[in-house]
Parts: structure tokens; sequence; C-alpha cells
């Protein structure tokens, strides 16, 4: 398979790594990282409570309770170790799939739930959370980060922007136009891309000859590559990409590494696509596996740690499963809310049409 | 039921395209080896090779842009955009460029290329995925915007869009894809009707429904219910909404003296607009009732749980065909 090969290129130097598939803390001098046991448990508890969501937003897709869902399995330490590297003032631009980084900015799971099961476009409040909607038209949010960047640079903020996209998003000119206009202003926006290697059935290679996170020095500001499965590379990495940002530096590429183990969205099938053996090969490197065996390995958890992680997901799934069956059902004419600020002569007069059709219905008792 | 589904029809009309001329190839994001997210193009990569059926980089613009360089060279790129909403940011190239080459080149320059989308809602999808754009086409000179509606048409249609020298932008009834319909796949191309022309697909006495895509259902949906309640309707497939055939439509609207139209994209400023418009100038005399418009709000398609009070069912249609009866 032709995706496997340009994992060569990133087994290389350029791939940096702070834990080993196997759990071994690496060090590496350009990406310090002085992290304590209890943060190390405490991300693998963001971990393992990221994964058990999606599988349960999987299930309840599988029942019909969610028209759609788009997993996160496989992406979960790219998202925990960039979520949490974000400092409260820090804005985000996620694409579909950024549920860990939306746990990580404090949304409520069940909230997300709300856009795949059709109720509304997105239920949070995006300037509460620093967490903007999400976006699904590809790599248009790249843009709205730049733009939101360029003002908090001259509002003078000591914040920064990150924006998630992927490696088919990478094609975009959107995504081209936004690296320049980060560029050209020095924008403090840290270019998060999750190569999960697919685009749907595209593998990577159909985007890029080249390591994507090399486009960056040709738009003029620096790139480089992070083992997306490694939790602590991912912290490392994004720490440090932000505080160039807020520190004037300008944009910063960050190419984290990891792979789409589940289907593109529950509504695809990867079999026609792609081989088995390529998932086999990664679940070596899984993300979570990792973590815990650093963490068992020297000695810093037991095995009650991992059960009370395992027994907090069983509550999680279960306060999600019920907040899904028992989310209300929009109203019809919720239709006519909200399409401008200053309302409009011409939805008010079709809200009242529909108004007076609809209780003519109810009269008749319909057809 | 027997016959042949709308997505399957569509795949072998491409065959016979990609067949009948070596330099009609297919360009979009996973035609190839998935076979397109609607199993459009599902086998042809297979059978005709990733030079005829391209998996393109994720870029709307760079298909279309590429498609116009391509059709330049004396080739025939058949582009499909994923979904209705992502045609955007194509929506430069097929504004300024597609349309408009041939004029720019007086006439010297050709662009035989089809940009097929599947349109509509209906089914459950998140945003981005429901939208109807087509009057967002029709009003730019130098396309051609046609909308199929069965298994046959869509069979045919795609053949005369790919045979054109002009560029087609193809919509795609999406929540239709899976209708079935029996036709004869052999019957010469010649003899099917041609691209541009409207099709009485029921007769009726009483009322003129002009429709296209996957409203032309729900009207012979309708049909049949106004039909137990004494009333005959005439549903007329406009199929091309640029240039429209407005032979046969005046045909009707003098017979019927009334007239509907629906479609689900928003009403206000529609493509029922102008048909409403010239059937007002062309059969006034004819006229019992002003033309009734039935369609989507003048709002976003809205989050899938209220899609259905949104788009245009059968009793809105019927509604509006008792509000014409009335006058
Ligand atoms: C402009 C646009 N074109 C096409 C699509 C359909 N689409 C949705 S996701 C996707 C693939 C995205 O791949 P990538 O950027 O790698 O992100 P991933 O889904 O792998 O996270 C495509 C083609 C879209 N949403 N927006
Ligand atoms: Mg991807």
């Amino acid at each position: 398979m032709v995706a496997v090969s340009s994992m060569d290129v990133a087994t290389s130097s350029e791939f940096v790594q702070l834990l080993t598939p196997e759990g071994q803390r690496l060090e590496n001098p350009e990406y310090p990282l002085e992290i304590t046991p209890e943060e190390v448990r405490a991300l693998y508890r963001d971990l393992a409570l990221v994964r058990r969501f999606d599988v349960e937003a999987t299930a309840l897709q599988r029942q019909g309770e969610l028209g759609i869902w788009a997993q996160l399995l496989g992406q979960e330490a790219a998202q925990i170790g960039s979520g949490r590297a974000l400092a409260p003032g820090d804005m985000v631009f996620p694409t579909y799939r950024e549920h860990g980084v939306a746990w990580c900015r404090g949304i409520p799971p069940e909230k997300l739930l709300e856009l795949f099961r059709g109720v509304n476009f997105g239920g949070w409040d995006p300037g509460r959370h620093n967490f903007s909607l999400y976006t699904i038209v590809i790599g248009a949010q790249t843009l709205h980060a730049t733009g939101y960047a360029m003002g908090m640079q001259r509002d003078g903020a000591e914040d920064a922007v990150i924006v998630y996209f992927g490696d088919g998003a990478s094609s975009e000119g959107d995504v081209n136009e936004a690296f320049i206009f980060a560029a050209s202003y020095n924008a403090p926006v840290v270019f998060f891309l999750q190569n999960n290697q697919w685009a749907i059935s595209v593998p990577e290679e159909r985007q890029s000859r080249i390591p994507l996170f090399q486009r960056a020095h040709g738009f003029g500001f620096p790139g480089v590559r992070v083992d997306g499965n490694d939790v602590l590379a991912c912290l490392a990495v994004t720490r440090k990409a932000l505080q160039h940002a807020r520190e004037g530096q300008g944009p910063f590429l960050i190419e984290a590494f990891t792979y789409r183990m589940g289907a593109h969205t529950t509504s695809d099938d990867p079999t026609r696509y792609r081989l088995a053996s390529e998932l086999e090969t990664w679940k070596l490197r899984d993300p979570i596996e990792r973590v815990k065996a650093y963490l068992s390995r020297g000695g810093f958890a037991d095995s009650s740690f991992f059960d009370s992680v395992e027994s907090e997901g069983d509550e999680l799934a279960a306060r999600v499963r019920a907040a899904c069956l028992s989310m209300p059902e929009p109203k019809p004419i919720d239709i006519f809310d909200q399409p401008y600020a200053g309302g409009s002569p011409l939805v008010d007069e079709e809200r009242a049409t529909f108004e007076h059709y609809q209780a003519g219905f109810a009269e008749e008792g319909g057809r | 039921m027997a016959g042949v589904a709308i997505a399957r029809a569509l795949n072998m009309g491409l065959r016979k395209a990609l067949e009948a001329d070596s330099k009609v190839i297919i360009m979009g994001e996973d035609v190839g080896k998935l076979g397109g997210v609607f199993r459009v193009t599902d086998g042809l990569q297979k059978d005709f090779g990733e030079d005829r059926v391209m998996d393109t980089p994720l870029a709307e613009s760079g298909i279309i842009g590429t498609a116009i360089g391509l059709a330049m060279r004396g080739y025939r790129p058949v582009c499909e955009i994923q979904f209705d909403g992502f045609v955007f940011p194509a929506y430069d190239q097929i504004v300024n460029q597609l349309a408009k080459l041939h004029y720019r080149s007086q006439g010297l320059v050709k662009m035989p290329v089809v940009v097929r989308i599947p349109f509509g809602g209906g089914i459950g999808a998140v945003e981005h995925h429901s939208e109807s754009p087509e009057a967002l086409f029709a009003h730019v000179a130098g396309l051609k915007v046609v909308a199929c509606s069965n298994a046959a048409d869509a069979y045919t249609m795609v053949q005369q869009a790919v045979a054109s020298d002009d560029p087609v932008v193809f919509f795609e009834p999406k929540r239709r894809y899976w209708e079935r319909a029996e036709f004869d796949a052999n019957a010469p191309l010649a003899d099917a009707v041609p691209l541009h022309a409207a099709r009485v697909v029921r007769p009726g006495r009483d009322i003129t429904v002009l429709t296209y895509g996957p409203m032309v259902k729900t009207a012979l949906d309708a049909a049949k219910v106004a039909a137990e309640e004494g009333h005959e309707l005439e549903v007329v497939d406009v199929r091309s909404l640029t240039p429209i055939d407005w032979d046969t439509i005046c045909d009707s609207v003098r017979r019927t003296g009334r007239c509907v139209t629906v479609h689900e994209a928003q009403v206000f400023l529609g493509v029922g607009a102008e048909l409403a418009a010239r059937v007002t100038e062309r059969c006034f005399y004819s006229l019992e009732a002003p033309v009734l418009r039935v369609g989507g709000y003048a709002t976003p398609y809205p989050p899938s749980r209220m899609e259905e009070h949104f788009l245009p069912d059968l009793d809105r249609v019927l509604e509006a065909v008792d509000r014409s009866l009335a006058y």
C-alpha cells in the first residue's frame, strides 16, 4: 500500500516523538517536556474518556439516534495533546472531527451530538468556549482562523489561534490562501494538520508529493512533523508553536502524523479502498496503549486507576446516551429563527404564511 | 421492484460515454476506487483505468479549472462535485471561465465540460449536503443547466450532456438515486428527446404542475391523490432549466388554464419565478388564476430534524392546487 511508504519518512529524524509505541519516554532537546505522573494520568483519562464517548456516539448512530457520526478513533492523542496545550484565551477553529479538542475546551460531549442528530448546526456558544462551530466545508475555517488571529494581533492580545484541518484539506485553495495571509501579516495562528492518511478514499499521496509539514517552508514559516499518536509529543510541540505565535513570531504548521482507524464517517465503507493490514499496523501504534504502558511500567498507575477511568467512561457514555435520547425535538417554526441579525420582512412574511398553513392543516386534521 | 436505479442508470450512461469517445474523462473526489460516495461511478476506474477515471486532490476550483484546460486541449471532462454545497469553491471557475470562454473567444474555444452535482434534501444529512443551488447556475449565461428525475432520463441525459459542446451543469436528485424504472438501454441516443426538451410525465386537464428533479415524484404522488378528489393534474418535468422548453410548457398551460410551479429551492427568486413570469407573459389570456409557486423558504436549509417542514411535500403541492382551482 502506498500510504505506508510515506510513513517511512515519518520515522526519520523529522518525526518528533516523546513516547514510543512501547511506552518508552524519549527526550527531544528542541521540544523539552517536564511532566508529572499525575499530569500523564490526567492525559490518559482524557484519551480514554474521549474514545469511550466516540464509541458511544458511533453506537447511537447505528441505532438510528444520530444521522451520521464522524469518528475520531485513532486521533485521540493529536487532539488531546494539542487541546491541552491551549491557554484559556486561545481560540480554536475545528473541522467536524475535533471531539477531543472540544472536550478540552469544556464543551459537554452531548452538545456535539446535537449537530449530528440534526437538531441544530452546533449547540455551543463559540465565544464562551473559545471554540468555533464545526466547519464542514473543507478548509474554509483556516481563513477564519487567520482573520481571527489578525484581530488578536491588532488588539495587542497575548493569545493565539489554533486551526485544525486534514491532509485532504491541504489541497484546497482556502488553506493555501490562509498560509499566505498568515505569513504575510505574521498572524499568531497555529495550523494543526491531522494527517490521518486518508481523505475519505483518497490517500495522502494524491494531495502531496512531499511531507505536508514541509509546505510551510515555501510559505515562509516553520513546519514540523510530530508523531500524532504520541500525546506527549503533540502537547510539547503545540505548546512551543503557540508560544512562537504569542511571541509575535508568526504562524506555525504542525503536521500530526496519525491514522483514521475508523471509517470516514458512519456512512463510509473503508473496505472498498484500503487494506485491513494497514489498520493492523497502526493498531500497534495506538495512542492510548502507549500511555497505559508508560504509566504501568513506571509504576505511576495501577489497575485500580485504569479501572476507575473505565467506569468513569461507562458513566459518561450512559449520560451521553440519556442526553441524546431525551434531546428536545426542534419545532418546525424554528426554521425561521435567526437568518438575520436585524430581522427580515421576507422571512417574517414567510413565517406568517407557514403558521397559517400549519394551523389550517391542524384544523383539517391532515389529508 | 424491477428496473434500474437512477444512480445505476447514470453509471451506465457514463460508461457508454466513456466507450463512445476516448476523450471523455471522469474527474472528482472519491470517484475512482470508491466509485463516488453515491456509487455513481462504481467500477468505471477498474474498467477504464486511472487515466480516464481520476481521483483528484480535494479542491473543487482545481477540478473545474483543470477540466477547463483539459477541454481546451480537446478532452471532454465529466466532473463530479461530491455534494451541492461543495460546488462553491469552484463557482468562480464555472461562472467567470467555463461559462464565458466560448463567448470571449468568439466561438473559437469550446467547453464540453459536464459538472455533475447531486442536489436537494430529504436524506437527513448535516449542513451543506441538501442544497438546491440550481438558480445560481441557471442565472449564468453560457451554461446549460439540467436536472434529471428518473432513471430513463438519467441514462440518456447524461450522455447528451457529455456530447454537448457547451458546458452543462447536471443536477442529480440525490434522494431519488435509488428509485427504479425500466428503460431500453439499447435505444439509439439520436432518437431520445433533446436535452433541452420538457416532458409531460402525466397528462391532465385541470391544472399544469411544472417541476423538475426530486420534486417530479412528489408532484406525481400529488396528482394521484388529486385524481381521487376529481382533479386531473398535468405534471410537466421541465428537465432543462437553461434553456427552458417554453413550447411544451405553454402548450400545457393553454390547455389547463392554471399553473403551479414546484421546486425544493427557495421560492424567492427561484426557477419558479422565471417560469411564472414567462407563463404569465405568454399565456395571459388562457390563465384562470395567477401562477402559484411552491418551494423552500427564504432561510438557509435547516437542520435535518426540521427538513420535512422545509421541503415541499404532497400536501403543500395540493394546497397550492386547491388555491389555484379556487380562483
Ligand atoms: C469543500 C468540500 N468538498 C468536499 C467535501 C466532502 N468531504 C467531506 S470530508 C472529505 C475528506 C476530508 O479529508 P481530510 O481533509 O483529510 O479530513 P479527514 O476527514 O480525513 O479528517 C470530503 C471530500 C466537503 N465537506 N467540503
Ligand atoms: Mg484525512
